[in-house]
């Protein structure tokens, strides 16, 4: 199992990091556990509204919207949703595969995945902020076609 | 810390929701319960693992030095340590701004700016981890096959667009 391996590597990596370095170490730790109590309700939170996504969402409406047959306009729809939403990237793949598993497309998932991560309209006046209004606006812009591009051929690719 | 407050908060009412459909809809409160825990499960599975490398990798990776390297004649080593710290850094895009703008300042190419954010974005190690676990590596693996020209070719247009350096 992928989880097993990752949790193998991480403990040998933690034991190596420990021999030549307690100080090192001791704060790696608490950074892993401060980030664990920032994550845990939003955690919580994203895994029981998978538990009423799958519950009372027909999987047949989210198979029509954004399914393997909705076309270009239900990769739109995803980009658009994904641009528009702010998710932790923890939380992310989780509630791609539960919609996968109510019948969405690869195509519009790959779509939902990378607008999510790589465009933020929320984020946007802050970047423009930090940025500059030219950088914030190309690269959100770019992102999203990019993203596009991207889902389109993974959906070729997977099917 | 008011953000988490908020969102236990938004867990609780979620959590009242469930219990209140119970006298209405027995079937469908064993149902979200039953699912949830499908996922808890997955996810704890792989999210102690994650949360030490994450901290690991933020430790033992030197920052000051890094920023140094981004520069105009940096090249191609630029380029992929502008990669290697957005991939391993820690903390959503927004966190990335900040310290985004201060290596432009600093006088770090726009090219390798665009990458950095893109990476920090887009192909994050505990994310890849995660979307293994849950899509597969088919999935994780042609999507980062994707996403890294993508970002190179982003961070060449906005070059071309914004100039070297950005005031």
């Amino acid at each position: 199992m992928f989880s097993f391996a990752i949790s193998f590597i991480a403990i040998f990596l933690l034991i190596i990091s420990a021999v030549s370095d307690r100080k090192k170490t001791m704060i790696a730790l608490k950074i892993a556990g401060k980030t664990a109590l920032n994550l845990m309700p939003f955690l919580l939170i994203i895994i029981i509204v998978i538990g009423f996504l799958l519950t009372f969402v027909p999987g047949h409406l989210i198979a029509r919207v954004i399914g393997k047959n909705s076309g270009f306009a239900g990769v739109l729809v995803s980009a658009l949703i994904g641009s528009i939403l702010l998710i932790p990237h923890f939380v992310t793949a989780p509630l791609a595969a539960s919609l996968l598993r109510q019948g969405a497309g690869i195509m519009a998932i790959a779509a939902f995945i990378t607008t999510l991560v790589m465009v933020g309209t929320v984020t946007l006046p802050m970047e423009m902020k930090t940025m500059g209004r030219k950088f914030a606006i190309w690269r959100n812009l770019l992102s999203f076609g990019f993203a596009l591009f991207i889902a389109l051929i993974m959906g070729l690719v997977l099917k | 810390m008011n953000k988490t407050l908020r969102q236990w908060f938004i867990f609780i009412v979620l959590v009242i929701l469930v219990c209140a459909i119970y006298p209405f809809q027995p079937e469908k409160t064993v149902s979200i319960l039953k699912i949830s825990k499908n996922y808890l499960q997955e996810m704890l599975g792989i999210l102690p693992a994650v949360l030490i490398l994450l901290g690991l990798l933020d430790v033992w990776i030197p920052k000051k030095i890094v920023e140094r390297t981004l520069g105009e004649n940096s090249g191609i080593l630029g380029t992929g340590i502008a990669f290697l710290i957005g991939t391993a850094a820690a903390g959503p895009l927004y966190v990335a701004f900040p310290i985004a703008a201060s290596l432009l300042k600093k006088g770090a190419r726009v090219f390798n700016i665009a990458i950095f954010l893109c990476s920090w974005a887009a192909i994050k190690i505990p994310m890849i981890m995660f979307e293994t676990e849950f899509l597969g590596w088919q999935f994780t693996v042609l999507r980062l096959l994707l996403t890294i020209p993508s970002a190179i070719l982003i961070g060449l247009i906005m070059e071309k667009i914004i100039g070297f350096k950005e005031a």
